[in-house]
């Protein structure tokens, strides 16, 4: 239940955002984040954005799930 | 360069002994099944499963006043979808919606605010289940709807906070838990200082972990290294979402509308100031006080095990119901019916019965 994902801000109207996850847009509330911008990457759980990620975590994500095999992972 | 599997046999090795580690949060389980990280794990160490499944956790009685409410005339209840085949003492809500109650499945307590809004002759009830992650959603919903006077808004309000929970299993003399892998949603919103005194006052090392399968692999690996150094700290794993001190304003926001209250947890009982319940201030939008709900007594299989699997105790093939009397096309207890329980996971995951 406490599944949330990451996502990024393609639309911004004040406490509202439409994001994007892969493709699949939908409007969520972002008042419990500092400064939304456009094009921000958010993580978000049941309709809201409860934190927003800076670019070397989004990078970070992107570099673990581009390991395919998790027996090859380097410590 | 040694990978990460090599690391972990080898700090394994090390340690001498098998350990156990819990992971709270039942998305964490979903994910240590789903992608086999459990068969990668050198056979000391053991991953079990804690009671973070909202579903899992909350009362009979607590569907039995949700389905209660569902029945009355002008109502409409609103769910998130995990509530909906909870089997409560003699229905579900996915049953009464069959019967013609209005139940309506919602995304977001947002959501549920403005189905009040559109139907203004109804009373929409929404159920409020869920750990931190969630319950600053519905603080939001009962605040907005105080402030914008949306009359026919209230929540059944059940949620429950993590660290008392944590600690309650760490004083039962049954559960043996060498660290705890925690919650990385929950700690979004609590911030990792939260755990500290466990750390501190218990000695067991806590890891704040991601949900990818290299983010549990990299916190059994610390946990390890902590157990090997003889160190009990809280370290986090997940520190592109987790911070020292958290979400603020979603702190805030429930600070406002919730007060601490002591929680039933279904299988493990009452736990002091492990729940969350709706300020008086807020009382036109607690249902509770609203329709006057009465929490009965609860009708429980007395061969569900769910309460020792919830604290680790036992493991669903020590239940005599699983996989027998109890699927997840007929759910006996709360951990097969929810798609996070340690049921439902171990029946999808790990052949069904054993050998």
């Amino acid at each position: 239940m406490c599944l949330a994902v990451p996502a990024k801000i393609v639309e911004l109207n004040d406490s509202t955002a439409t994001i994007s996850v892969e493709g699949a847009l939908r409007e969520v509330d972002v008042s419990l984040i500092e400064e939304p911008r456009l094009g921000d990457y958010v993580l978000v759980h049941a309709g809201f954005a409860i934190h927003k990620w800076d670019k070397s975590e989004v990078e970070e994500l992107e570099a673990i799930r581009a390991a395919t095999d998790l027996r090859e992972v380097l410590t | 360069m040694k990978t990460l599997v090599e690391t972990v046999d080898e700090l394994a090795g090390r340690v001498g002994r098998d350990v156990k580690f819990m992971e709270v949060c039942g998305t964490h389980t979903m994910v240590a099944f789903r992608t086999g990280l459990r068969q990668l794990l050198p056979p000391g160490v053991c991953l079990i499963s804690g009671p973070g499944c909202p579903v899992c956790v909350t009362g009979i009685n607590y569907i039995d006043a949700a389905i209660e409410l569902c029945r009355q005339p002008g109502v409409i209840v609103a769910t998130f979808g995990d509530l909906l085949r909870v089997p409560g003492s003699d229905s579900s809500l996915e049953r009464e919606r069959a019967a013609g109650a209005n139940v309506r499945i919602v995304y977001s307590p947002s959501d549920a605010l403005v189905l009040a809004r559109e139907c203004p002759s109804k009373r929409v009830v929404f159920l409020g289940v869920g750990f931190e992650t969630t319950a600053p959603t519905v603080a939001w919903a009962i605040f907005r709807a105080a402030r914008d006077g949306v009359s026919n808004f209230s929540v059944l309000c059940a949620h429950k906070t993590m660290p008392h929970a944590m600690e309650a299993l760490l004083k039962d003399q049954q559960v043996e838990i060498d660290g705890f892998i925690c919650p990385g949603h929950v700690s979004v919103i609590t911030g990792s200082a939260m755990y500290r005194f466990i750390a501190e006052q218990y000695r067991i090392p806590c890891v704040v972990s991601g949900f990818e399968a290299w983010d549990m692999l990299k916190s059994v690996e610390m946990l390890l290294r902590q157990v090997v150094e003889g160190r009990a700290e809280v370290e986090v794993e997940y520190s592109r979402s987790v911070t020292e001190r958290g979400n603020v304003a979603a702190q805030r926001l429930m600070e406002e509308v919730f007060e601490e209250c002591d929680a039933g947890w279904r299988g493990i009982g009452t736990i002091g100031k492990s729940g969350l319940a709706i300020r008086p201030k807020y009382a036109a939008f607690d249902a509770a006080r609203v329709f006057e709900v009465k929490y009965g007594e609860a009708h429980v299989n007395p061969l569900c095990r769910c309460g020792g699997i919830l604290r680790g105790v036992y493991t669903p093939l020590d239940c005599k119901l699983f996989g027998r009397a109890c699927t997840p096309t007929n759910p006996l207890g709360p951990c097969m019916v929810s798609s996070e329980g340690t049921c439902a996971a171990y029946y999808k995951y790990e052949g069904r019965l054993a050998a």
